[in-house]
C-alpha cells in the first residue's frame, strides 16, 4: 500500500488538487494498486502547489507542481523516492526553500492531516496546555509576556501586557476573540494556518482563556474562508468530544466554549473594535478607545482580542518556554515572523523565519524574484495600508521598528511584489479607492477624504492644477493620518505617500495625454 | 415576503427562532437566510426586527453596511473577482475589464439570464498565485482571459 498526500488547502485546490486528487485514485485503479490519499494541509510552498508527497518509511518525497495530466506519468515512473519523473524534488525536507526556514508555528503545516487530533498531538500539539494547566494564570501571562511576543495582527501591541490588563479586570464574564478577519491583500498566514493546523489556534485560545479566566471564546472568520469554516467546525467537534473545549477540560474544573461568527465581507471588521461591534451582531462600526477593549470588550466584557498567529504562537511560548521564543528575533520584535510573499513572485507562498531577515532576501533569495521575470519595481509590505517600497530600501530588515524608521510599516507580514509594469499613481489611487470601499463611515477624514482623494489623483493624472493638486492631497493625508479614529483613515495616507515619495515620476503625466488609468 | 412560494416566510421564521436567543446572532442569522433564499427580502427586515429585539432601522443598517449581503436576489452563482493589490500585480486590472465584457455586467448587477451575479472581493488569500476568482465557494488561481472564459465553460 501506498501512502500519498495531497494538500486540501485552498490555494492547492485552486491550482487543481482535488482534481489531481481524483486522478491518483484513477490511476491506482487502472493499475490495480493499493493507495490511500491524506488530505494534508499545505506546507506554504504554493509555487509548487499541487504538491503531490509519496510516503516512504520515515521520509515523505515530493512531486511537484502536479497537474492532473501529470498524474499517469507519476506512476510510470515510479511513485517513490527514486523516481526518474521531472517533477520529482527529492525528500520534501531537502527542498531549500523549507529547510532554510526557521518553522515555529507552521511546523507542522502540510505535515500532518488538518483533522487529526492524534496527528496533532504526536507532533507536539497540547504540550503547551498541558503546562499552562498545570501553572498558576500569573504564571502563564508571565511566560507570554517574557517571550517578547508582539500582535501579529499588524499593531505589535506586546500580547503579555494584553492579557495581563484582562487578567487583572474583574468581571462575572470575560472573552477571547480570535481575529481570523485576514483581510490584508497579500496575506494568507492565517487562512493557511487555520486549514493545515487548525487545532493551534484552538489550543491557543484554550491557554488564553485559562491565562485570563475567560470561558467563552469567539473566532471571527471572514466569510471569504470557506475551507477554513469547514476546517474549524471539525475540528471544535473533535475537541469538544476530547474534553479538550467544553466544561471541566481535562478535569481541570475550567470550562472554556469555542463560537465561530463569520464576517460578511467587511475589511474594517478587522479592526478590533469593529470586529467586538460585528461579533456582537452590529454594524462594524469602530469603536472610539479608551475604553480599551481589554477593559470593556465583547458585550462590555474584559476581552482579549488577538490575531490568528498570536494565539498559535503562545502555544509554542508555553510548550517550550518563554527563553526559547524569545532567543529568536531582533531589536524588539522577539521569535519569528510569517513572511507573505505575493503578487508578482517566482516561488510565492509562507516563509517562516526570524525577524531580522532582509526584504531583499525574501524577495530575491526565497522569492526567485518576479514570477513575470521583468525587474522588481515596488514592494508593497504589510497589506494595503502599507509603503510601496522602493529599491533603496529593501535592505531594510524586517523588524517592526526598522520599518517604522524608514515610514513603512510590517503590518501582518504580506510581501506584494510589483514588476516594472507597475503604474503608482494607479496604485495611489486605489488606495484611497478602497479606502473609500470599505470606511466604515464613522469618522470623516476617512469617509470622505478617501472619496476627495480619488478626485485629487485623478486631476493630478489629467495635469489639472497640478502643483495645488499635490498640495491639497498631502493635506488630505495628513488630515486623514491625524484625524482618523482607526488606522483605516491613519494609515491610507502610508501607501499614497510612498507612492509619491519613490515614484515621483509616475505622477508626471504630460498635460492632455489622456491617459486612461 | 414573497407571498406566492411560502418558502421565503418559512426560511426567515426559521432562522428567527433558532438566533432570536443566540448573542450577537444577527449576523448568524442573516447568513443563515442568504444561504437559504440566496438574498435577505425586504419585507423580512420587520420580522427579524420583531424576532431579534431589535428595531427595523437596525436591522436595514447591518444588512446595508456588510457587502456579503443582498435584498434582492442574485445569480444561480456568484462570480468573486479579486480586485486587491496582489492580484493587480499579475494582471487583475485586465483581468477584471474582461470578466465584465463578457459577462455584460458590473459589479453588483446580474447577468441577464440570471446565472452569475458578479461581485468585486479585496482578497481570497490566494495571493501568491493570482489572479485569484472565486465562483460560488471554489477559488481558482492564475485566472487569465483564456482560463476565465474556460471555467465559464465549466460551470
Amino acid at each position: 500500500m501506498v501512502r500519498v498526500f495531497i494538500p486540501a488547502d485552498t490555494t492547492a485546490c485552486a491550482l487543481g488538487a482535488d482534481r489531481v486528487a481524483a486522478e491518483v485514485v484513477l490511476q491506482a485503479q487502472d493499475r490495480g494498486l493499493e493507495v490511500e490519499i491524506k488530505r494534508n494541509g499545505s506546507r506554504g510552498a504554493f509555487w509548487l502547489e499541487p504538491l503531490l508527497e509519496v510516503e516512504s518509511g520515515e521520509d515523505r518525497y515530493a512531486f511537484g507542481p502536479v497537474r492532473p495530466g501529470d498524474v499517469a506519468g507519476l506512476f510510470e515512473a515510479g511513485l517513490h523516492g527514486s523516481s526518474t519523473h521531472p517533477l520529482f524534488l527529492g525528500k520534501v525536507t531537502d527542498i531549500e526553500w523549507l529547510a532554510r526556514q526557521d518553522r515555529q508555528t507552521f511546523g507542522r503545516a502540510g505535515v500532518i492531516d488538518p483533522l487529526s487530533l492524534d496527528d496533532y498531538r504526536h507532533e507536539g500539539g497540547y504540550e503547551g496546555l498541558n503546562r499552562a494547566l498545570a501553572m498558576t494564570a500569573d504564571e502563564i501571562v508571565g511566560a507570554v509576556t517574557d517571550s517578547g511576543l508582539r500582535g501579529r495582527g499588524g499593531a505589535a501591541f506586546p500580547t503579555g501586557i494584553k492579557w495581563r490588563t484582562v487578567l487583572n479586570t474583574p468581571a462575572d464574564q470575560k472573552y477571547v476573540a480570535a481575529n481570523a478577519d485576514e483581510g490584508d491583500s497579500g496575506t494568507f498566514a492565517d487562512r493557511l494556518l487555520m486549514e493545515a493546523d487548525p487545532y493551534q489556534l484552538i489550543e491557543g485560545m484554550t491557554i488564553c482563556a485559562m491565562a485570563v479566566g475567560a470561558t467563552e471564546g469567539y473566532i471571527y472568520l471572514r466569510s471569504e474562508y470557506p475551507k477554513a469554516l469547514q476546517v474549524l467546525n471539525q475540528v471544535i467537534a473533535t475537541a469538544e468530544d476530547a474534553n479538550l473545549l467544553g466544561k471541566n477540560i481535562c478535569g481541570s474544573g475550567r470550562d472554556f466554549h469555542i463560537h465561530i461568527r463569520v464576517g460578511a465581507g467587511a475589511y474594517i471588521c478587522g479592526e478590533e473594535t469593529s470586529m467586538l461591534e460585528s461579533l456582537e451582531g452590529k454594524r462594524g462600526l469602530v469603536r472610539f478607545k479608551p475604553p480599551l477593549p481589554a477593559i470593556e470588550g465583547l458585550f462590555g466584557k474584559p476581552t482579549v482580542v488577538n490575531n490568528v498567529l498570536t494565539l498559535a504562537a503562545v502555544t509554542t511560548v508555553l510548550a517550550k518556554g518563554a527563553a526559547y521564543y524569545k532567543d529568536y528575533g531582533s531589536g524588539r520584535s522577539r521569535g519569528t515572523l510569517s513572511v507573505q510573499l505575493a503578487g508578482n513572485i517566482r516561488r510565492g507562498g509562507l516563509i517562516e523565519v526570524p525577524f531580522g531577515a532582509s526584504l531583499r532576501e525574501l524577495v530575491e533569495e526565497f522569492g526567485g524574484g518576479t514570477a513575470s521575470g521583468r525587474p522588481v519595481r515596488a514592494i508593497q509590505v504589510g497589506g494595503p495600508l502599507g509603503a510601496y517600497l522602493p529599491e533603496s530600501q529593501w535592505d531594510t530588515p524586517m523588524d517592526y521598528e526598522a520599518f517604522t524608521e524608514v515610514g513603512a510599516m510590517l503590518g501582518h507580514g504580506g510581501v506584494v511584489v510589483f514588476d516594472d509594469s507597475v503604474d503608482m499613481l494607479a496604485q495611489a489611487r486605489f488606495a484611497m479607492e478602497f479606502c473609500a470601499v470599505e470606511s466604515c463611515g464613522k469618522c470623516t477624514p476617512c469617509r470622505i477624504g478617501s472619496v476627495r482623494g480619488v478626485e485629487l489623483i485623478d486631476k493630478i493624472a489629467k495635469n489639472e492644477n497640478k502643483s495645488a493638486s499635490f498640495e491639497l492631497l498631502e493635506e488630505l493625508c495628513e488630515t486623514l493620518d491625524q484625524g482618523s479614529l482607526c488606522a483605516m483613515g491613519g494609515l491610507t495616507p502610508m501607501p499614497v505617500r510612498s507612492a509619491i515619495r519613490h515614484f515621483p515620476q509616475d505622477f508626471e503625466v504630460s498635460s492632455g495625454s489622456g491617459v486612461e488609468r | 415576503m414573497c407571498s406566492s412560494s411560502g418558502a421565503p416566510v418559512a426560511v426567515v421564521s426559521a432562522a428567527v427562532r433558532k438566533y432570536a436567543d443566540i448573542p450577537g446572532g444577527l449576523l448568524p442569522l442573516l447568513h443563515e437566510i442568504q444561504a437559504g433564499l440566496g438574498y435577505v427580502p425586504k419585507d423580512s427586515v420587520a420580522v427579524i426586527a420583531e424576532g431579534m429585539g431589535l428595531s427595523r432601522a437596525e436591522v436595514h443598517g447591518v444588512i446595508s453596511f456588510y457587502h456579503d449581503f443582498r435584498n434582492k436576489p442574485g445569480g444561480q452563482k456568484t462570480i468573486h473577482v479579486c480586485r486587491a493589490e496582489a492580484c493587480q500585480a499579475v494582471g487583475s486590472r485586465q483581468l477584471e475589464a474582461h470578466v465584465k465584457t463578457r459577462l455584460g455586467v458590473d459589479y453588483g448587477e446580474t447577468t441577464a439570464d440570471g446565472r452569475y451575479a458578479l461581485e468585486a472581493v479585496y482578497c481570497l488569500g490566494n495571493c501568491a498565485c493570482g489572479p485569484s476568482i472565486r465562483i460560488a465557494d471554489d477559488v481558482f488561481a492564475r485566472v487569465d482571459a483564456d482560463r476565465f472564459d474556460e471555467l465559464l465553460g465549466d460551470t
